[in-house]
């Protein structure tokens, strides 16, 4: 922005008399094109929050939505928040998930960047089949998943009694032992075309020369992975997870449509208890303050996203 | 890592080496787009008040062909008569709450509002519909418990011209194979069961998923073992727990119950996974066009004890008529919700759809011309409403009958301790 104003007024300093009215000028048609922005941003992003954040101090239920009533409630709905049985319990799948879901993704992801750097025959193509997940609606990739994860037809279980690996089929949806884990492992295969998309992008722009100079002295393999890779790669590694965090920490159709939050509860995590409260039990006060709770997490990593990206940028 | 996978690359651009984010014509574009919603948002508030005095407004979520072609093709001949005219808006089944909502908080209700049963009462409870005595609606001739589905606070807010309820499919052939008579008690259902399970094959199948349908499956034999909606630590309910538990513990019913809704059990059914299975008349449709050859029956819901009374659960959507401000146009729609439900309307939609007449004499005749569906006839007739009790509280008390049970068949907790917390949470 800064570089776009100078490169405006510098002609216009040579020539004081019209300078004034010309810039008055520049100035109303700046604000004239940021205006639809900050409109956009007020309407369908300020509101919201706002009203979110007003709506968890309400006693907002049914009926509020025809009557229009919705006496102040101070804290009550943060207070039942915190005391009910599940928050915790939701809270802990919620991080389980999220560092769980982070680091196979990551891994993975990295692992097949690295992979298709090298060029070999249908490498294009199979990089582009990786990104199949994404192109799926995730309420289909939901509904297949439930299907392959089934207990007692369900193809997982058949590949690996088939191959001997287990005796009994595993109970993956409907045990409280298996399904944050089955839930964490869709999740993965979701989550690894955004990481191999992004780390391999960041792996292009890394100079042949560093490897060449680094097999000069001695650094191939590992060593040239840990030395001349990942310091290379780290700001693009950041955005990953940081992204990769703010993007999972709130995920809810996967999950929903995978096991509802259930067995008991075992998948529940903050963004499906928060929407069950607001949808299913029609307390929208209590289902505000779940998800500010939510949103706030969400921010302070957003923080840290801003922050790393500007370093990056002044770095850059 | 889910949504909008669409902006990673746009929020990452402006670190990727070599990819300064450069404004683009899609920013702009996007910026100028946001201008036209805001001008539509200011247009709105002011009500949605048509025109056409004789233009009826419906929302219903009969989205299926079957359902679909019957409620429009009635509602056309009941506008003609009537001369008026109707334009009916079909929300997906499970929006349609959030829909009401919406309509409500934006003073657009239609005039006519379908809502599923359990709903009514608290939709009532919050003054949003009219009293149907108002405009000479009665109850009268329909089946008691079907009369009660539209009822709050002894004010009758909606009419059910249809009802379902559910009852024990099984496959005929396995049975015979095994030498078993179709099961009448918990017992006989047991042994039953065991008779038929085989290596991929359960004896039977209900859903218990952690919804709704988990407890309205569960209901049929929570009630018939004296269990209350009130009392959900009470003995009849904690044996009926009990019952599930057994079963799905013993081998007889797949873990997986857990996850099903109905028409997962369905499917169970249909591909020989499964010999019985608790499940509803709305879905014989799909059941005889997949498996024609199956040969499938069905009896009432078995009782815990010989001789004891089958008592299901009644379900099915209510009409109502909600308060739009417009006197006229009320009046108006009761006068076509009630050529609508006169009885041989009933008649028609029960058959067109696999559903039972809501009034008595309609039922009953109902079941002498359709006899694949005399059983459902019958255990309509001993059905209750599950809000009849509770009313606005029967949601919240729902859900923790399904979460108990969840408890109780994943973790293998006891009913007792299960029940005892899901009573705490409503008390």
């Amino acid at each position: 922005m800064t570089t776009t104003q100078s490169a405006i007024t510098a002609p216009a300093a040579g020539t004081p008399a019209p300078r004034r009215r010309r810039n008055t000028g520049d100035l109303l048609v700046r604000y004239a094109f940021v205006l639809p922005a900050v409109l956009y941003m007020i309407a369908f992003f300020g509101y919201p929050i706002i009203k979110n954040v007003v709506m968890s101090f309400q006693a907002y239920d049914f009926s509020t939505f025809f009557n229009g009533k919705a006496p102040f409630v101070g804290l009550d709905n943060y207070a039942a928040t915190f005391s009910d049985p599940i928050f915790l319990r939701a809270l802990g799948n919620t991080a389980l998930f999220t560092v769980g879901s982070i680091a196979g993704q990551f891994v993975l992801g990295m692992a097949l960047a690295l992979y298709f750097r090298r060029r070999f025959p249908l490498s294009g193509f199979l990089r582009s089949l990786l990104l199949l997940p994404w192109l799926l609606p995730m309420i289909v990739s939901a509904a297949v998943w439930r299907w392959i994860l089934e207990q007692d037809n369900g193809a997982l279980n058949a590949f690996l009694t088939g191959i001997g690996l287990i005796d009994d089929p595993i109970p993956w949806l409907t045990s409280s032992d298996t399904a944050l884990i089955a839930v964490i492992m869709v999740n993965i295969w979701l989550g690894i075309p955004f990481n191999v998309v992004l780390l391999y992008s960041g792996l292009q722009s890394i100079p042949e020369e560093l490897y060449e100079a680094g097999q000069l002295d001695g650094a191939t393999g590992w060593k040239s992975f840990w030395h001349i890779t990942l310091p290379m790669l780290r700001p693009v590694v950041s955005v990953v997870l940081l992204l990769g965090v703010i993007y999972t920490i709130k995920v809810l159709d996967l999950i929903i449509g995978l096991t509802g939050g259930g067995p008991a509860n075992a998948t529940q995590t903050l963004a499906t208890r928060s929407y069950e409260m607001s949808f299913v039990e029609f307390d929208f006060g209590q289902g505000a303050a779940l998800s500010n709770i939510l949103i706030l997490i969400a921010l302070a990593f957003s923080l840290v996203y801003l922050r790393a990206n500007a370093r990056a940028a002044k770095n850059g | 890592m889910s949504s909008a996978p669409w902006s990673a690359p746009q929020h990452s651009a402006a670190v990727v080496p070599g990819g300064p984010r450069r404004p683009g014509r899609r920013d702009l574009l996007r910026a100028g787009l946001a201008v036209p919603p805001l001008a539509a948002l200011a247009g709105c508030g002011s009500g949605g008040t048509s025109g056409d005095p004789n233009a009826i407004r419906i929302v219903d979520y009969y989205n299926t062909p079957a359902d679909d072609v019957a409620i429009n093709g009635t509602f056309s001949a009941c506008a003609e008569e009537l001369g008026l005219t109707f334009s009916r808006e079909r929300v997906p089944g499970d929006q349609l709450i959030a829909k009401v909502l919406q309509m409500g908080s934006s003073r657009t209700m239609p005039d006519l509002l379908m809502l599923d049963n359990p709903n009514v009462q608290q939709v009532a409870e919050s003054g949003a519909l009219a009293s149907l005595e108002d405009y000479g609606l009665t109850a009268e001739g329909l089946t008691p418990a079907v009369a009660d589905l539209g009822r709050y606070d002894g004010t009758l807010y909606g009419i059910a011209p249809t009802v379902n309820t559910i009852a024990l499919f099984y496959n005929v052939q396995l049975l015979e194979e095994a030498g078993v008579q179709p099961p009448t008690t918990w017992d006989a259902l047991r042994s039953a069961a065991e008779a038929v399970t085989t290596e991929g094959r359960y004896g039977i199948a209900f859903s218990a998923v952690a919804n709704y349908e988990g407890t309205w499956q569960f209901l049929p034999f929570m009630w018939s073992n004296g269990g209350e909606e009130t009392d959900l630590s009470g003995e009849g309910v904690l044996g009926a727990s009990q019952f599930w538990s057994d079963l799905v513990r013993d081998g007889l019913a797949s873990r997986s119950v857990v996850n099903w809704k109905q028409g997962d059990v369905m499917d169970q059914f249909k591909a020989g996974h499964a010999a019985m299975v608790v499940n509803g008349p709305w879905n014989i449709a799909g059941l005889e066009a997949d498996t024609p050859d199956l040969e499938w029956d069905v009896v009432t819901i078995p009782v815990p004890t010989a001789g004891g009374e089958p008592v299901a659960p009644l379900g099915g959507e209510v009409w109502t008529v909600p308060l739009t401000g417009d006197e006229d146009k009320q009046r108006k729609a009761a006068e076509l919700l009630k050529a609508f439900v006169a009885p041989e309307n009933q008649l028609f939609m029960a058959g067109e759809r696999s559903t039972i007449p809501g009034d008595a004499e309609a039922a009953r005749r109902f079941g002498e011309e359709n006899p694949d569906l005399s059983t459902f006839v019958e255990q309509v007739a001993t059905a209750r409403s599950r809000t009849a009790k509770l009313g606005p509280d029967w949601p919240r008390t729902a859900k923790a009958i399904y979460t108990a049970n969840q408890r109780v068949l994943v973790d293998d907790t006891d009913p007792a301790e299960a029940f005892d917390e899901a009573a705490r949470t409503v008390s």
